[in-house]
């Protein structure tokens, strides 16, 4: 049976700009770009959590988005509930478009704003591959 | 010779569900930002679930204050399950609880009544970051 929505798991840093920005991505693609389609967790959940939430990854296929290259989300995904299907990084998703960084951790500019639909459209790309895959 | 912390580390629960979460991360920007510049610090939480070295050592270094959105109180849990200890631990609850009246909405961003609530938060907890920077002084 095909899966019918997608995980997602965030970095969510506070340090860093980019980790707001996976916030903000998610948000929209959860809210407004795909929505019923993609379901998430909050990622200490994987210690935090129970048993059932150590299967997130593992009951249906799973995209973590972090922020930068320590990839937080990918590694504490991979190694605390399952493989993700895919993994996507704010730096390089706006570094490839040529978008600057977002500058504010804390509340995002106009202009940080933007980059964060970007990274919203390539996440919601990227839902639609996975789904497609899983069908 | 008296031993010194340097600073305060703040680690906020993440959480991306609800707007406790959201107002666990503002609480935890205005302590660092406005309150304790420069003595309070934050690292992210994912970095300590992902196990990163430098972000371990800094908690076992220094003094840690744990602020998370709801009772599975995920911030504490995985500071402790890395190894490191947790010197003081608040919940949301215990802020709202003080200050009624102000009920927080929103996730990606705060309603007023939950940035009121996140700066009023961070006032309280100035006297525990000073009580923790002066404990590891003595």
């Amino acid at each position: 049976m095909a899966d019918s929505y997608v995980g997602i798991v965030t970095c969510s840093g506070e340090e860093i700009p980019e980790g707001t920005t996976t916030r903000f991505a998610f948000r929209k693609v959860r809210e407004q770009l795909r929505p019923g389609q993609v379901v998430t967790i909050c990622l200490p959940l994987f210690i935090a959590g129970g048993e059932e939430e150590r299967q997130f990854a593992i009951s249906h296929p799973t995209i973590t988005l972090d922020g930068c290259e320590k990839r937080c989300a990918a590694k504490a995904t991979e190694k605390l509930s399952g493989k993700p299907a895919r993994c996507l990084v704010v730096t390089e998703i706006l570094k490839e478009k040529g978008i600057p960084g977002p500058s504010k951790v804390r509340r995002l500019s106009q202009a940080d704003k933007a980059a964060a639909d970007v990274v919203a459209d390539e996440l919601a790309k990227t839902v639609d591959a996975v789904l497609e895959k899983a069908e | 010779m008296d031993k010194k912390a340097k600073k305060v580390a703040v680690v906020a629960c993440s959480g991306i569900g609800k707007s406790l979460g959201a107002l666990s991360r503002e609480i935890t920007y205005e302590l660092i930002e406005r309150v304790k510049p420069g003595i309070a610090v934050t690292k992210c939480l994912g970095l300590v679930v992902s196990g990163d070295s430098d972000a371990l050592k800094m908690l076992k270094e220094n003094p840690v204050i744990t602020i998370d959105g709801c009772a599975k109180e995920c911030s504490k849990k995985s500071v402790v399950a890395q190894g490191s200890k947790v010197d003081r631990s608040f919940q949301i609850m215990d802020f709202m609880k003080r200050h009624k009246g102000l009920k927080p909405d929103g996730i990606s961003e705060l309603n007023d009544a939950g940035q009121k609530l996140a700066s009023l938060a961070a006032d309280d907890l100035a006297e525990v970051v000073d009580d923790l920077i002066n404990q590891e002084g003595k």
